[in-house]
């Protein structure tokens, strides 16, 4: 175990191989936006939503791949997350139209979650039986699959994700005041529909974002548990989010250190047990902190 | 011109008619209770003014609508109906009451903050600035919502249920805040469970029981009639 200690602190300096050091890289961004953004998700109570989200990009992905292989093209990143995002949407409207019956919204959010993604791994068998070299790894999408990164993969994840931040800037002043009081905001003249829509589709973007590092099953727990952690110790929003984008970041960081040093161990879940390690470990220590 | 004119709301809950062809309107430069017995719509009829729940009929402020008078207008909703734990400091929740001033990017100026102090100051609360909301007491809450609307500098005030749960001081206190709101010419409605307190605190009351049996003057319209034919005869203890 000792002869490790020196693997995993070149991993962790960024001088464990170019591909490692863009994934530590890549992984670090991915954490610090979704523990931003996880934190006015939190506070608005739409965590499960982005669950639903998540797991409904799946077919779009099957979809998107098979669209482009006949129509002749070579499989692109960018194609399957527009894939992605659009059945993400399609997610997200079958939610809201559910949950306006007598069923409610966390069934909605259940029965929804659940069939897109059986759909996504009905679609993926599928295509696993076609006779095409192309269709390896996409089922990287589930977990993530850190090893094939390349450098404009992680350019994507740093320019998305700052375009995130930028946005939530923009918008943190409606987005506090929505999740605190949904109702004055309203009365203020606040359109709480379209800026829930907003803050949405920026748990899109991460979700996106986060495909090849931790996957879609996992992204959620970056967007909830740094959010949650951060929660335990701050009793003001500004330092919430950057405390869980802090979280975020250096788990994603460890993470994928970790995991190039020790090449059993799969990225994405590493980072989301640390992120649960950091949460563990908050709770004794902000006990008695009024909330 | 009235500050609040509406005729003919409906509300349904589920099969239940929450309003039913209520009409009525409220004084401007007055202070107006909403009376009625439990489930009779009155917070109902305020957030149906207000578009917060779906609603028909039709609704005026200074007899235009909402979307156009939103700058004059002010809410309080029921201390009940937000989250406490929320990770603001007090000074936080009144700077909310400055949000159509800034807009999405606005800096928040030093003179904000002054203003929003002020707003504390009135309320006696200028002490708890930086506490996080969640360590006060159900009563200083009240009280931070009050100066919250404060802060929108509004022309009508509603209150939903403003004194429900909190103790002797901050109820006097509001009261008189409200009162120099009004002395102001400005308007005020809140939804009021204390018959015993109207007389004192209120100058015109509504009588609504799903829809408006009476409104005007409190010493015309609050009578133990028109109270008896509210209550159905099972008249609470008017002390």
């Amino acid at each position: 175990m000792n002869s490790l200690w020196p693997e995993i602190w070149a991993a962790l300096t960024l001088r464990a191989g170019p591909n490692a050091a863009l994934v530590c890289l890549g992984a670090a961004a991915l954490g610090l936006v979704a523990g931003v953004v996880g934190s006015f998700l939190t506070l608005r109570k739409r965590a499960l939503m982005s669950d639903a989200l998540a797991h409904a990009t799946l077919p779009g992905v099957g979809l998107a791949f098979l669209a482009s292989l006949a129509l002749g093209l070579p499989r692109s990143l960018p194609v399957l997350m527009l894939g992605a995002a659009l059945s993400a949407l399609a997610g997200l409207w079958a939610v809201q139209r559910l949950a306006r019956t007598r069923i409610g919204q966390d069934a909605a959010i259940g029965a929804v979650l659940s069939t897109f993604y059986g759909a996504g791994v009905v679609i993926l068998t599928l295509i696993q039986g076609l006779r095409t070299g192309q269709q390896a790894g996409l089922e990287g999408f589930l977990l993530g699959a850190t090893a094939g990164m390349l450098r404009a993969d992680v350019g994507v994840i740093v320019i998305g994700g700052a375009l995130v931040l930028l946005a939530i800037w923009a918008l943190h002043r409606p987005l506090a005041l929505i999740a605190f009081d949904e109702g004055a905001a309203h009365v203020m003249g606040l359109n709480v529909p379209r800026f829930d829509a907003a803050l949405m589709a920026l748990v899109l973007g991460v979700v996106l974002l986060g495909l090849q590092v931790v996957g879609l099953i996992l992204i959620v727990a970056l967007l909830i548990t740094p959010a949650a952690t951060a929660r335990l110790w701050t009793h003001r929003l500004g330092t919430m989010a950057l405390l869980a984008g802090a979280i975020g970041a250096v788990a994603g960081w460890v993470g994928a250190s970790l995991s190039a040093a020790l090449p059993d161990l799969p990225t994405g879940p590493v980072i989301v047990l640390l992120t649960f390690a950091a949460l563990l470990i908050s709770i004794p220590l902000t006990k008695g902190r009024r909330a | 011109m009235k500050a609040v004119e509406f005729q003919g709301l409906e509300v349904q809950y589920g099969d239940m008619p929450a309003l039913r062809d209520a009409s009525g309107s409220f004084e401007t430069a007055a202070m107006t209770a909403i009376v009625g017995p439990n489930g009779a719509g009155k917070s109902t009829l305020l957030k149906a003014a207000l578009g917060l729940i779906p609603s028909t009929g039709r609704v005026a402020f200074f007899g235009k609508p909402l979307a156009e008078m939103r700058a004059r207008v002010a809410y309080v909703p029921q201390r009940a109906s937000v989250d406490w734990d929320f990770p603001v400091r007090v000074i936080d929740v009144v700077v909310q009451g400055l949000y159509r001033e800034l807009g999405l990017l606005g800096r928040l100026r030093l003179s904000h903050r002054r203003r929003a102090l002020d707003c504390l100051e009135r309320v006696g609360m200028a002490d708890y600035a930086s506490r996080q909301i969640g360590a006060l007491s159900g009563g200083q809450q009240q009280r931070v919502f009050l100066a919250r609307a404060l802060a929108q500098n509004a022309d009508l005030y509603l209150l939903d249920e403003p004194f429900a749960g909190v103790d002797a001081a901050t109820e006097s206190a509001i009261i008189a805040v409200l009162k120099s709101l009004r002395d102001q010419g400005r308007s005020v409605v809140a939804v009021h469970h204390d018959l015993a307190t109207v007389p004192a605190y209120f100058d015109r009351v509504l009588l609504l029981n799903r829809h408006v049996q009476a409104e005007g003057p409190v010493a015309e319209t609050f009578t133990p009639e028109a109270l008896a034919r509210l209550y159905g005869g099972l008249l609470p203890q008017l002390s």
